[in-house]
């Protein structure tokens, strides 16, 4: 009858019952210590943050990101590969942990139970391996960038690897001795054993065999518990616990708010105390993949900002002064150490981000770089260490509330041609507001498609107004770029306006308006706000919107990061473009993938810098591949100015034209 | 080192200005102010002197709409005292008046340094810091761009046409005119405005009687009529590009 | 009190400055009415031949060394003695680093009326002043006693004030001042440069609105298309982002080109001042109601980014 027996093989009167487990709990001890060591770090030094709320929703994360690890899972081989290494492992550690209970407390596992449970262990054991191959393959001979390519990496894939195939020998040398009649239920093993079996060596030669390797399996299991805090194998504990500690209280748009003492003064991060211990657990858990850096198009285009290298350097801060910092009783004196915000981090890679999220998108254990980013540059902002051209953007915003220091009387200048004459919305009721938005209103070569979308919204017979001089920039970049103050004062303003004018809903040409007055403008949540592309969709839906021809051109549509990305408003635009009759290819990196194009994160009020490649220029040359596309749609009044140019530089007028989604709707009209 | 900058506010040249019903005066009921930009460039130099060489500096000004918000700006930027002066500035306050009702309190508070805009764009009867210098008994420099502060001595670049510099020096106390400073006026983060706000206090200080000899009449204002006016062509930057090389050519440069 | 108009005459390093013959211009519009004479006040060190083409019914000449080089304390108090001992109708003086530096003191010292930014004196004892950056024009009436004048350039041509034939010259007597608190150190010449702004004839000129320094390129690539040099105004030079040999304006170069085009200009009078001399002015710029386009010949509110860049690639079509 199959059953599972403990130690076989393994002399009873050794007392290997105390051997493994005085070894392991030894080794778990050390463990323990050195990740108390270690983790403790993140509350001593780090502020206090809240994140043990919704425990449910919070096991959910767990669940889906650490176990199921769907994040991995979303690029094929890379994920096919991990998914080998991980699952083996989870499979492997149930199987210790059933066969604990086998031992101690219920005997289940004998006849069919056993037989299935070896099984799925035999064929984890194959997934693993395929998955060490992969590794090896990827580590050795693809060696793509964006990983980290030292030796403790490979001493991490080798040791694990060791370990599997040390206990698969284990298992193929007891099947070769015991020859059971259910052997085939352990494929993988007794295929091994064929070869103990053909080798001819005796019984207790492959006895002693099976004690050496099953020492030596035990060992090495143990080692790699005990050091599992120095090695690269650390991110499966801090992996997972930054899974379970992912922030689920704000929608993913909102940025952190600054973070508060206990005074109610104002936190800006300069040091690595004033991270929150979540910010630091971030550093820890960061398994040095490199998807964020692939993501990231301010790297992509040279930038010396990696969103990985960015995290690092927080860790790398942590572990060197985090011991020094937590052991002194009193803030220490700055001087000593190496500054966090501007020596660790240099200032120049805080400016480059874009906060397009793509970095947080990707991220298998779900760091959190964007926000911290942003922390770092409200200090720099408080410290006034920005570029002049990006002071006088401020000061703009600040004074005439547009960057382009423009009278507000001159916002609504755009309106003089269109007849009849737009609404007011603080003036009159009306069903739609329409925030325009400051590129929209101000920039003279985009003064023409904004005309057109006033003119398609009457053609469709819409009852809508705007703000006119009311309006004020809505405030997302100045947000991102760290100026706290000078958001809350543009939205204060926005917010008064607003709640004296009387409407049903917001539309809005401009997704970062749109970002941060549906999910930052706390107090008007009660005005639902849509993306002009979303009130399309529901306008052709309801039939309100019909068009007279089908345009037939050939297009591909680049999905805007706030609008996508940050608020999941994917599928509407693609439903417009369907119904003007255009057929659309989309572009290699679409949807949450979408590549920004670099404008956002108050980058365009910044100085570009030496960089190798514009992010849009990159897009445009992605977007040339595609056979038979003349059209590059977009729906965002920043990415119209950036792709015009990309366009030029890159020498593709003859080739393709960007075009607003209005546009499309106006000439299908 | 106690640096003293008085500063103003004049009219924002962004917006539209128009004149009033009387005729003698601009229209207040449109009329945005902001920091006379000379004056920001005082402001900006004075703060560069205290990072330097740890001096105190005091900024000062009318306590007229507006004053609140420019003082505090000067504080976040690390001023480290505020006055605003009363007086009856109802319809406007011209220099003459000013550095009269000025010299008195500024003599009090005993500058070694006295640096204010050399100029401000609503000037009629002069710039104020010539005639201030003079009540005060100190020696005047305009148009300076750039300050060094040795001990009591003090050397300043001034600019003359053409980007010549001369280097004057003079000693303390002495009042100059800025043109530029080394660097352009920070910008300072809402938030420490507003902290400013609940951490410093403005002094507030009486000007005595204003006395306004000096100062010309105004018998009118008026838009200047464009005595020519160009020839505009489109708007569409490729029509206007074709033109221009039309013009171009007309003229011989093509 | 007579009824005489002095002129504070202006020079440096030998050279009279344009707006001393400006001032003569206005000075003899004045003295029509007064009816009295026009005398230039020069001061100086062995300069009497810069007396040689002023526009005067009598230059009164005060040589000394101290009075070698401008010194405001020197020139202040030394002008003010004179005036207070000749009690003149009016005094004018330039709108400039020079006469802007004595003139407020001398009115506070001498307790005179003092009104400022003056462009041109009309009929009746009027005198009008621009203000607001050229915005605003103020008319007021000359003030009663010896009233200071501050003349800015644009009213009157130099060549109005500049004569063929010498002037008759008095000497005056001039005592040495003691305590003078301001010396002169050094004189620091502009940084040298393959450049000369002023000697062009067909320049590009930026402004505030190329809006950051790397736009600045938008601009050099059409000088080298059209082979004009670029140049800017203030804004674009206290930024750093060309060297103040490009600065054209107040502080800058004078320039006389045939063709001035004036990217994201708008047109304030210390700018103004130093351009018109150019044949034509061309004028780009997104507000229309830019002062730039008063003195324009031709303009447009096309955006410069879309503009700049189509007019240099259709230059360099056609020069192939």
């Amino acid at each position: 009858m199959p059953e599972r027996t403990d130690y076989w093989g393994i002399p009873l009167n050794w007392r290997p019952d105390l051997i493994v487990y005085s070894l392991m709990f030894l080794a778990a001890i050390i463990l323990l210590i050195r990740f108390y060591q270690q983790g403790s770090l993140w509350w001593r030094v780090g502020q206090s943050e809240i994140r043990w709320n919704k425990i449910h929703l919070r096991i959910e994360r767990i669940i889906t990101y650490a176990i199921v690890q769907t994040r991995v899972l979303s690029q094929r081989y890379p994920g096919v590969m991990h998914i080998g290494l991980a699952w083996g492992f989870f499979v492997f550690f149930m199987g210790t942990a059933l066969a604990t209970i086998d031992s101690h407390f219920i005997k289940f596992l004998e006849g069919n139970p056993y037989l299935i449970y070896k099984f799925i262990l035999d064929i984890f054991t194959l997934f693993f391996l395929l998955g060490a191959v992969l590794a090896g393959y990827r580590r050795f001979i693809q060696k793509p960038p964006r990983l980290t390519l030292q030796s403790r990496f490979t001493i991490s894939l080798v040791l694990i690897s060791v370990i599997v195939l040390a206990g698969l020998t284990v298992e193929s040398l007891r099947l070769a001795i015991e020859r059971p009649a259910w052997a085939l239920w352990s494929p993988v093993g007794w295929l091994v054993a064929q070869a103990w079996i053909a080798s001819g060596a005796s019984e207790q030669t492959l006895l002693n065999w099976h004690i050496g390797v099953w020492g030596f399996h035990l060992i090495l299991a143990a080692i790699t518990v005990a050091t599992l805090p120095a090695s690269t194998l650390w991110h499966t504990l801090t992996g997972p616990l930054n899974t379970f500690f992912s922030q689920l209280d704000r929608p993913v748009g909102q940025l952190k708010p600054v973070a508060q003492t206990a005074q109610n003064e104002p936190i800006y991060v300069k040091s690595l105390q004033d991270l929150t211990w979540k910010q630091l657990l971030d550093g820890d858990a960061c398994t040095e993949c490199g998807r964020c850096q692939d993501a990231c198009p301010a790297h992509a285009a040279g930038t010396p900002l990696s969103p990985k290298q960015f995290i690092l350097s927080i860790r790398q801060a942590l572990h060197r002064d985090g011991p020094i910092l937590a052991a002194s009783n009193t803030k220490i004196q700055g001087d000593k150490l190496k500054q966090l915000v501007g020596d660790e981090i240099p200032q120049e890679i805080l400016w480059s981000c874009t906060t397009c999220g793509a970095c947080v998108r990707e991220c298998p254990v779900l760091i959190e770089h964007v926000d911290t980013i942003v922390d770092m540059r409200r200090h720099m902002v408080i410290e006034g260490q920005m570029d002049s051209m990006l002071q006088d953007a401020l000061a703009n915003l600040g004074r005439y509330g547009n960057s382009f220091g423009q009278s507000d009387r001159m916002r609504a200048k755009w309106t003089q041609p269109i007849l009849p004459k737009i609404k007011d919305a603080r003036k009159e009721a009306v069903e739609y507001c329409w925030f325009v938005g400051d590129y929209a209103s101000y920039n003279a070569s985009l003064a023409e498609i904004t005309q057109k979308t006033a003119n398609v919204l009457q053609k469709i017979g819409l009852d809508f107004g705007i703000l006119y001089e009311g309006e004020r920039n809505a405030g997302n970049d100045v947000r991102r770029v760290g100026e706290e103050g000078l958001f809350e004062m543009l939205a204060e303003k926005n917010m008064a306006v607003l709640s004296k004018s009387i409407f049903q809903t917001i539309i809005t040409t401009d997704p970062h308006s749109y970002n941060t007055l549906k999910n930052e403008y706390t107090g008007n949540g009660k005005h639902p706000i849509l993306h002009y592309s979303e009130l399309l969709d529901q306008l052709v839906t309801s039939g309100k919107l019909k068009f007279s021809k089908k345009l037939g051109y050939k297009v591909t549509y680049h999905d805007p990061c706030y609008l996508g990305r940050y608020n999941g408003v994917f599928d509407a635009p693609r439903r417009v473009i369907a119904a003007t009759g255009c057929e659309l290819i989309e572009m290699p990196r679409n949807r949450t993938r979408s590549f920004c194009c670099g404008a956002g994160g108050g980058r365009i009020w910044m100085e570009e810098g030496v960089i190798k490649e514009r992010p849009s220029e990159a897009r445009i040359h992605e977007a040339v591949k595609l056979e038979g596309v003349q059209v590059f749609v977009v729906a965002c009044p920043k990415d119209i100015t950036m792709y015009r140019d990309a366009i030029k530089t890159t020498g593709k007028e003859d080739r393709i034209i960007v075009k607003d989604l209005i546009e499309l709707v106006d000439e299908a009209l | 080192m106690n640096i003293i900058v008085p500063v103003k506010l004049v009219p924002d040249l962004v917006e539209e200005l128009s004149i009033d019903a009387s005729g003698t005066a601009l229209d207040t009921a449109w009329l945005r102010m902001i920091i006379n930009e000379f004056d920001d460039h005082a402001i900006e130099q004075a703060i560069l002197l205290k990072e330097r060489t740890g001096a105190h500096v005091t900024v000062l000004s009318t306590n007229v709409e507006g004053v609140d918000d420019l003082l505090f700006t000067a504080a976040a930027k690390g001023a480290d005292r505020l006055i605003k002066l009363n007086g009856d500035f109802e319809s406007g306050i011209n220099n003459h008046t000013l550095a009269r009702a000025m010299a008195t309190i500024l003599r009090d508070l005993k500058p070694d340094l006295v640096l204010t805009g050399v100029q401000a764009n609503n000037d009629l009867d002069g710039s104020i810091g010539p005639q201030l210098a003079e009540y005060l008994g100190m020696p005047y420099i305009g148009y300076v761009s750039g300050v060094t502060v040795s001990g009591e001595t003090v050397i300043v670049r001034k600019e003359y046409p053409g980007g010549l510099i001369v280097e004057m020096e003079a000693s303390t106390p002495v009042l100059l005119g800025i043109q530029a400073a080394e660097q352009p006026p920070r910008y300072v983060a809402i938030s420490k405005v507003r902290q400013m706000m609940k951490t410093m206090s403005i002094e507030e200080l009486d000007l005595s009687t204003l006395d306004s000899t000096g100062a010309p009449v105004v018998n009118r204002m008026f838009q200047p009529e464009a005595t020519g006016r160009a020839t505009m062509l489109p708007e569409n930057a490729d029509n206007a590009a074709n033109q221009l090389v039309t013009i171009f050519k007309e003229l011989g440069v093509l | 009190m007579n009824q005489d108009i002095f002129v504070a005459i202006e020079h440096l390093r030998g050279k009279v400055s344009d707006i001393s013959y400006i001032m003569l211009a206005a000075a003899h519009d004045l003295a029509h009415s007064s009816g009295g004479k026009v005398v230039a006040i020069l001061l100086g060190h062995n300069v009497q031949e810069l007396a040689g083409n002023l526009k005067a019914d009598q230059v009164l000449y005060a040589d000394h060394s101290f009075l070698t080089d401008f010194n405001p304390e020197a020139y202040q108090k030394t002008l003010a003695k004179i005036i207070d001992e000749y009690k003149p109708r009016a005094v004018f003086f330039g709108q400039t680093s020079i006469g802007m530096d004595i003139v407020g003191g001398i009115s506070a010292q001498l307790g005179l009326p003092l009104v400022s930014s003056v462009r041109t004196i009309e009929a009746d004892n009027k005198i009008i002043s621009q203000i607001c950056g050229g915005k605003i024009m103020a008319e007021c009436k000359l003030p009663e006693t010896t009233a200071l004048i501050t003349l800015v350039p644009g009213g009157y041509k130099p060549e109005l004030g500049q004569s063929t034939q010498l002037p008759p010259i008095t000497s005056i007597p001039v005592q040495m001042l003691d305590g003078l608190r301001i010396k002169l150190n050094q004189y620091i010449e502009p940084e040298t440069s393959d450049v000369d702004i002023s000697k062009e004839s067909l320049l590009i000129a930026v402004g505030r609105g190329i809006q950051n320094q790397d736009n600045i390129s938008l601009a050099e690539e059409l000088a080298q298309a059209i082979g004009g040099v670029v140049c800017a105004s203030r804004p674009v030079v206290d930024q750093g982002w060309l060297p103040t040999s490009r600065l054209v304006g107040k502080s800058g170069s004078t320039v006389k080109p045939k063709v001035y085009l004036a990217i994201g200009i708008s047109g304030a009078p210390e700018h103004v001042e130093a351009i018109t001399g150019s044949d034509v002015i061309i004028a780009i710029n997104t507000d229309p109601a830019a002062p730039i386009f008063n003195i324009a010949k031709y303009g447009t509110t096309a955006d410069l980014f879309d503009l700049v860049p189509a007019l240099t690639e259709q230059i360099r079509n056609i020069k192939g």
